[in-house]
């Protein structure tokens, strides 16, 4: 009886999802050891984005609620990390401009309470939020959300008695290595991959593609659309935690809206509502990014050698962007998962 | 008498899309709803799914009144609908579609569903049997996995009605379910409705145009006309009155 069980649970699907999560597993390890300092940097970063666009993807691309609020949920995750991580005795001497609030100075925890807490933060504010947001639809739900980006850095410049301020927080512990971003985007992915393929997601999915008759169906599109803002919220939090712990110094700048908008090109990129493409997305956008800074430099074809000119790399970049948005209009894997493609080579082999 | 719509009035604004108007609907029946465009026959849908507050009047279901109910509660109790213009999701299969309408009926956490847990493997277990079987009603199973866009107009119109009685109806509504139909498949979709009233327990209201489809259809019919009741009885009686005549073709006498 428990061979049958066991059989019908764990399909081929899974296997293709459990062997890819060994396989980034073996890859960290791996990496950890042999890879010199600038790409393991990399790496982070590569990870870091990859918790934060798969979870931007849950609201934006399967439910389709086109928001623009990243940016708020990563700052406020970073701000509470680096306020829980940075010693007592380092805040005394770096609030510059006011003295801080008594209790800021007492706050202390260590790394995974400190994640925790980020993450718990953005889900609350997000619970709070998604009340007046959510009763807009479409171009307003955009403009309601980037308000609230905006609000949360200018919170953050003028509220110097917590944040210190257009300052930021400095001397952070270097918490975060591979192990820490890598273990997490693991988690991260699963989380909404689980999500996406249950009630939840099915749900989330419907109120994207028709939010009235989803209701006519019974779906409670509110507490869809909730259940996916507060999830990104959540990991949004998270990742700012472990950005604020790689980078060791915050500072409210870091957190305009040119962060939202990375995110949201890694996502078209990667295709819309599609996990995997959130990944790809990712790798793509942030590794491609670093691999093309050779173009900044002076080149040398043909015994010729060009100046350097910085910036030429953005410039390419943004062009190979416009490339493949227009071969490719879903973004690269459209809404299709891992599991689709192995599923489209099956089939065309017949 | 399973819905009762008591002297209910929908105004937007200055317009008057409702005028008072009452009817009953008895359990099992088919109960069509017609009259000329404009005549407020949609409006009274959406007043009975929720959709529209009405502006006076009260709507019944079962001895309970449900106007000022949110429309998804309201499919909770019972009333299932389809669109006029076919609304599928677009970008899930058939099979996801059919389960949409088991939504509220699976019983398992947000936790649950992230963790795994066996009460979520046992729940999706049970719910996509029982999507399967009115898959197999409809002899749609076959294209479970197909995208529900990637279907013939028929078959997308067999899927709505197999999304909609997923839900659990007991009242289903149908807008215009024969529009953009053949005749062949406009006869094959008057069987199933007919088939599934007896299999589901269905009492269904319909609005349609078709009078051909009406009159073999249904068991008692409301012609509304401006938002005004000007005819309830027999579809074979309402195509010899001569006010619904003469909502439909114009009067002749003042000419």
């Amino acid at each position: 009886m428990k061979r049958v069980g066991f059989k019908m649970t764990v399909k081929k699907d899974q296997w293709i999802n459990l062997s890819f999560v060994f396989g980034v597993i073996g890859f960290i390890g791996i990496a950890n050891s042999f890879f010199d300092e600038y790409t393991i940097r990399i790496l982070n970063n590569i990870a870091i984005f990859t918790i934060l666009a798969v979870s931007y993807n849950l609201i934006n691309g399967v439910t389709g609620q086109f928001s623009l609020e990243p940016n708020g949920f990563v700052a406020i995750g970073a701000y509470v990390t680096a306020l829980l991580l940075v010693s007592p005795e380092a805040k005394q001497y770096q609030y510059a401009i006011v003295d801080p609030y008594p209790f800021v100075l007492s706050l202390h925890a260590n790394f995974v309470v400190a994640l925790v807490l980020s993450g718990f933060f953005a889900t609350c504010l997000a619970l709070v939020l998604s009340f007046p947001v959510f009763r807009v639809r479409g171009d307003y739900l955009a403009i309601v959300t980037l308000g609230f980006g905006f609000i949360i850095k200018i919170f953050a410049i003028n509220y110097p008695e917590v944040t210190n301020g257009s300052l930021g927080l400095n001397d952070i512990p270097e918490f975060s290595n591979l192990y820490w971003t890598g273990g997490i985007a693991i988690i991260a992915v699963i989380t909404v991959l689980n999500i996406v393929n249950s009630k939840f997601g099915r749900a989330m999915k419907a109120v994207r593609d028709d939010e009235d008759a989803a209701i006519a169906m019974g779906v409670n599109t509110f507490k869809a659309k909730t259940f996916a803002f507060c999830t990104s919220a959540f990991f949004e939090g998270v990742g700012g935690g472990l950005l604020a712990a790689l980078l060791t110094s915050i500072s409210p700048d870091l957190f305009d809206f040119f962060f939202t908008f990375q995110l949201l090109i890694i996502i078209v990129l990667g295709g819309l509502g599609s996990t995997t493409g959130a990944i790809v997305g990712t790798i793509l956008v942030m590794g491609g990014s670093e691999w093309m800074r050779f173009l900044d430099e002076p080149m040398k074809f043909f015994g010729y050698t060009t100046p350097a000119m910085p910036g030429l790399r953005m410039v390419v970049f943004s062009l190979i962007l416009i490339f493949i948005m227009l071969f490719a209009r879903e973004g690269i894997m459209g809404k299709k998962e891992l599991k689709d493609l192995f599923k489209g080579r099956k089939r065309s082999a017949k | 008498m399973i819905l009762h719509v008591n002297n209910v009035t929908k105004n937007f604004g200055g317009v008057t899309a409702i005028k008072e108007t009452s009817f009953s609907v008895d359990r099992k029946e088919i109960f069509g709803l017609i009259g000329p465009n404009g005549a407020g026959k949609t409006t009274m849908f959406n007043i009975i799914t929720g959709n529209y507050e009405p502006s006076s009047g009260e709507v019944i279901f079962r001895n309970e009144m449900i106007h000022g109910l949110k429309p998804h509660l309201i499919v909770r109790r019972g009333i299932a609908r389809t669109f006029q213009n076919i609304r599928l999701f677009s970008s899930m299969s058939v099979l996801d579609n059919v389960l949409i309408g088991f939504d509220f009926q699976a019983r398992y956490s947000f936790f649950e569903a992230i963790s795994r847990f066996p009460r979520f493997i046992g729940e999706e277990k049970r719910i996509k049997k029982r999507a399967f079987e009115i898959l197999d009603y409809f002899g749609m199973s076959a294209f479970a996995h197909a995208k529900a866009v990637d279907l013939s107009y028929g078959q997308q119109r067999k899927v709505e009605i197999a999304r909609a009685l997923a839900t659990n109806p007991e009242l289903l509504l149908l807008d215009e379910p024969a529009a953009g139909m053949n005749p062949s498949e406009t006869e094959e979709l008057g069987n199933i409705i007919k088939k599934a009233r007896e299999d589901f327990d269905l009492t269904v209201l319909l609005i349609e145009h078709d009078m051909k489809f009406v009159n073999q259809l249904c068991d008692k019919v409301l012609v509304l006309d401006y938002g005004k009741t000007i005819f309830e009885g027999k579809p074979s009686d309402a195509i010899q009155d001569s006010e619904v005549i003469s909502a439909y073709l114009g009067d002749f006498h003042h000419d």
